[in-house]
């Protein structure tokens, strides 16, 4: 009987807000560890938690983005175990009456938009950070660093949608873009500021009850989701083929060797003593709060891709990679709006400016530093209104990546113009077939690709400068007349 | 010279004009206390967990600084010890919490502090404010300086008994359950529980959070009303702090002309000592002598209080309590193989039997399976019973009725029978689960009865933010009903305990 996997996944978004969820210590990530600390944070006794707006309102921002339901009023909670990085010894959470329900997150797999159901998204603590164990004289120690205690984190939470793990990784793919389209969370995975744990059961294929299910912690890369997943997928496949049954069980994924382990079993699982935190109002929404957090929410970029599809006549291909990033839409935007053509435009950003950035592993705002809109248009034009070859376009385009600087005034230094005046050119695409004797002979031979090497030639000759289409037309029309008679 | 040496008997107010006139020094105000009744009783009473002469003197030495400014410039304050100060260990008299420093005083430190308030040190409790006698303390059991054979009440009873033998005229304590009111009453002193939300409880060491509230024990109503006055108002370090200005209580001395005060009877038909009930019919004759109508009404708030509170108050005390594990701060067990033989080996050595017993309780409460048949049905008692409260004072603008059930009771007499101590609760709790005020007012000595005279105390409670009707009240009863000597500027005799 064939199997088919059913997937849950829950998502922890660290946010970058300035200040920690409950006290007013900075979140910053990277100071000397226990730096950021004070009484409220270290759960020193009589300290008590005062909530964080800024946090809310990012939880409101991606609640609405998803489109979820935002409960008016929401109920913070505690949630018990025994952790030495946990100051409190619970964690102050959302449990029953969580700030946003339902939604759904649209991904695009392939040509299709998949929408991805949510459970519910609500607001948290994280916990500190355990070193452990090392050497310490003749001991075994752990060390714990609380500059992590307190910081503002969303838990998202699915509904089991996912069939597949190129799903899951299509999906937090997807939901990194969001979170840092909206300026919530850097969502980067390596650095925990996304990280995702997941429910995993199989069942045969075209039934509907759920098997019994394992969680998979410690999922710490897109695709170490998709390979832990994998491999426990292909565990409970064996297990139950093999006429086994599935445990519920916590396990760790162990990227570096491709390794499940029982981090432990039902019989070990907790008892977490939910109650509402006693120290907390209920969280208030008012509307003006909310109106003000949707009217605050960008163009979304499922949306925008539609529309730059729509509005500029880009393939879905092009809108959708335009789109991976909301500084890159703004910038493909701003050029547009400096009266570039918008698929010359996108075609100029997908080869030459993601190029540069994939090479030089930086951002969209570090190239907008020394290439701002304007200075990509003005070269962006040069080659259309045939003021430049594209092939030296691209060289100030390198040098603009590199250096800065103004366009306008590295085409004079370089002495850079377009040429396509035959007196000009003439000579040169004789020198080249004088001096190329052997590549000519295989061109009148009946080699025609040649004459690519010779037009390079040419080109190389004018210092760039000669258009490309009228040295082919009178390489062409020389060589025609050293052709031999018929 | 002498006039220093006799300062402790001043009220709070009288003590801070004098400072502040410069005709006595802030540490001669704090010192008088400490040299006088302190001597004398101290030893005996066992009052202050932590004294230290050196702290105390910076502490008035910076308050003298000040010179003429401050409601209580010069007054000294014996606080709970589970009020965080930073120049006092902070322990809530708990081996766990053995030479606990904290970085930061409670915000009421702060303002008792910036009102020229001096800290005289940290007052006896039962641990984590878990108990009605004072008995269940690391530093052993505070007695009643009215019968040293008795307890002062709990879980406050350091601060009341310090208050009623005379080492400083006002004391901080922490009400859950009716931990100021209970032991106020058996030490014949005032004692308030402002409205839950007035008073901030930041650095106050959490016990039943919703439930919690800083209380002021005082010898006279009127230093009760500057030290609510000093205290009260909105805290950003506390959210559930109330954000409208605390009530105005400065009208504490102008009588009670016109009050409706509700005689719920029917609570002390049974169960209630004798003398109780007397010091109630005087205090209600006090009361209509200067103005106020006594409303007989039927006043049952809920059979389940107790039950309700016992709930509620554990169930947050497991969870509260949770921190306190030797990995941080505090005692920590140091033969421990492992992180959960720390844990379990440091709680068990950390906590005294009543804590142990109230985090089992509460654990109990709030496991998966139990949490709806006892906190959530807990919860909703709790509502009913506010409403019962609220229905009441739609007849009545007050409620006079016992503090206490029983006069003190002897050391050792209910240490093994935790319901019968439980009960010594029955009629404080109701405020505490209801979130409104209330205030014991003491109503003089009982006779001698083949044993020493021990003070009567009535309570009063009132809707939210009723503090200044209140004070109102226990300051006519203070007067005994005398309209003529109710003005602040008339100093009552306090009855002081004496030696036998």
């Amino acid at each position: 009987m064939a199997h088919e996997a059913v997937i849950g996944l829950e998502c922890h978004i660290q946010l970058k807000t300035r200040s920690k969820m409950f006290c007013g210590c900075p979140a910053e990530f990277g100071a000397a560890p226990n730096a950021n600390t004070c009484p409220v944070c270290l759960g020193l006794p009589g300290a008590l938690p005062v909530g964080n707006r800024a946090a809310v309102d990012a939880a409101l921002r991606l609640g609405l983005a998803l489109g979820s339901g935002i409960r008016r009023e929401s109920v913070f909670a505690r949630k018990h175990y025994f952790y030495p990085d946990m100051p409190k010894n619970f964690q102050i959470t959302q449990y029953d009456q969580p700030l946003c329900e339902g939604g759904a997150l649209p991904v695009r797999i392939g040509e299709t938009l998949r929408l991805f159901e949510l459970i519910r998204v609500h607001v948290e603590e994280d916990t500190g950070k355990s070193f452990h164990p090392e050497r310490y004289g003749d001991r075994q120690i752990s060390r714990v660093d609380f500059n992590r205690a307190g910081v503002p984190l969303l838990e998202l939470v699915t509904r089991p949608v996912f069939r597949e793990p190129a799903e899951c990784a299509a999906f937090l793919t997807a939901l990194r873009r969001l979170v840092r389209w909206l300026g919530i969370s850097d969502g980067d995975m390596e650095k925990g500021q996304l990280r995702c744990d997941a429910n995993v059961s199989i069942r045969p294929t075209g039934t509907e009850a759920l098997g019994t299910k394992t969680e998979l912690k410690n999922l710490n890369s897109i695709k170490g989701v998709e390979k832990g997943l994998t491999a426990e997928i292909a565990r409970q496949r064996q297990v139950v083929e093999g006429g086994g049954r599935i445990e519920q069980a916590t396990l760790l994924y162990d990227a570096d060797h491709d390794k499940l382990a029982v981090m432990r079993s039902k019989e070990h699982a907790h008892d977490y003593r939910y109650f509402p935190e006693p120290d907390l109002p209920v969280l208030r929404i008012e509307p003006a709060w909310l109106s003000a957090a949707g009217e605050a929410l960008p163009e979304l970029p499922w949306a925008r891709a539609e529309r730059l599809a729509g509005q500029y006549g880009l393939p879905a291909y092009d809108a959708a990679i335009l789109c991976d990033q909301r500084e890159l839409a703004d910038y493909y935007e701003a050029l547009v709006g400096e009266g570039v053509d918008p698929k010359k435009a996108s075609n100029w950003i997908m080869t030459e400016m993601l190029r540069h950035l994939k090479t030089a592993a930086v951002g969209v705002a570090q190239w907008q530093r020394h290439v701002p809109v304007g200075h990509f248009a003005f070269v962006i034009k040069s080659v259309e209104t045939a003021q430049a070859t594209a092939t030296n376009a691209k060289g100030v385009l390198d040098e603009l990546f590199q250096h800065g600087g103004d366009p306008a005034t590295i085409y004079v230094e370089r002495g850079i113009k377009a040429t396509s005046s035959t007196d000009e050119l003439l000579p040169l695409v004789r020198a080249v077939i004088e001096e190329n004797a052997g590549p000519v002979a295989q061109y009148l031979g009946g080699k025609t690709a040649t004459l690519g090497f010779l037009v390079g030639q040419v080109m190389k000759k004018s210092g760039g400068q000669a258009v490309p289409q009228t040295v082919r037309e009178l390489l062409e029309s020389e060589l025609a007349k050293r052709a031999a008679p018929r | 010279m002498s006039a220093a040496r006799e300062a402790w008997r001043l009220s709070a107010t009288a003590l801070a004009a004098r400072v502040r006139a410069g005709e006595l020094t802030a540490v001669e105000a704090v010192e008088s206390g400490w040299e006088g009744p302190g001597a004398e009783w101290e030893a005996d009473v066992r009052a202050v967990a932590h004294a230290d002469a050196a702290a105390r003197r910076a502490g008035a030495d910076a308050a003298g600084g000040r010179a003429g400014s401050g409601a209580l410039l010069g007054v000294p304050v014996l606080v709970k010890d589970n009020l965080c100060t930073v120049d006092y260990p902070t322990t809530c008299a708990s081996r766990i919490l053995a030479g606990y420093r904290s970085p930061y005083d409670a915000t009421v430190i702060t303002r008792l502090r910036s009102a020229g308030a001096v800290v005289t040190g940290k007052g006896n409790m039962d641990e984590f404010a878990m108990g009605s006698s004072t008995e269940f303390s690391c530093y052993g059991p505070t007695r009643n300086p009215f019968d040293r054979e008795r307890v002062p009440g709990g879980s406050s009873g350091g601060p009341a008994a310090a208050v009623a033998y005379g080492l400083c005229p006002i004391g901080l304590g922490s009400d859950t359950g009716g931990s100021v009111r209970q032991p106020a009453a058996f030490c014949g002193v005032f004692g308030l529980k402002p409205t839950y939300g007035r008073l901030s409880r930041y650095g106050l060491v959490a016990f039943g959070s919703s439930l919690d509230q800083v209380g002021i024990f005082a010898r006279h109503a009127g230093d009760a009303a500057a030290a609510y006055a000093a205290l009260a108002g909105p805290d950003p370090y506390d959210a559930t702090t109330r954000l409208t200005p605390a009530p105005d209580v400065s009208a504490w001395d102008q009588g009670v002309r016109g009050l409706r005060f509700g005689w719920p009877a029917n609570l002390w038909r049974e169960g209630v000592e004798r003398e109780v009930i007397e010091g109630l019919e005087e205090a209600a004759g006090w009361l209509e002598r200067a103005g106020a109508t006594r409303v007989p009404l039927e006043f049952l708030p809920g059979g389940y209080g107790v039950a309700t509170y016992y709930l509620v108050a554990t169930a947050e005390a497991s969870s509260n309590l949770a921190r306190f594990d030797g990995v941080r701060y505090g005692f920590r067990h140091t033969d421990s193989p492992d992180v959960r033989a720390l844990y379990t080996r440091t709680r068990s050595e950390g906590f005294g039997p009543e804590v142990q017993r109230r985090i089992l309780l509460g654990t109990y409460a709030l496991s998966a399976g139990y949490y709806d048949a006892y906190y959530l049905m807990a919860q909703r008692a709790r509502t009913r019973i506010r409403r019962e409260y609220e229905a009441a004072f739609a007849r009545c603008d007050v409620l006079l009725m016992p503090a206490a059930p029983t006069l003190p009771f002897r050391l050792g007499e209910k240490t093994d029978d935790p319901l019968s101590m439980y009960l010594s609760d029955i009629f404080t709790i109701g405020a505490n689960l209801a979130g409104i005020p209330g205030l014991t007012a003491p109503v003089g000595l009982t006779a001698a009865n083949g044993r020493p005279a021990l003070p009567r105390a009535v309570q009063l409670l009132g809707p939210d933010d009723s503090e200044p009707r209140l004070l109102a009240a226990g300051r006519v009863i203070e007067v005994r009903g005398d309209a003529k000597r109710l003005d602040g500027k008339h100093e009552t005799e306090f009855t002081w305990p004496t030696k036998r």
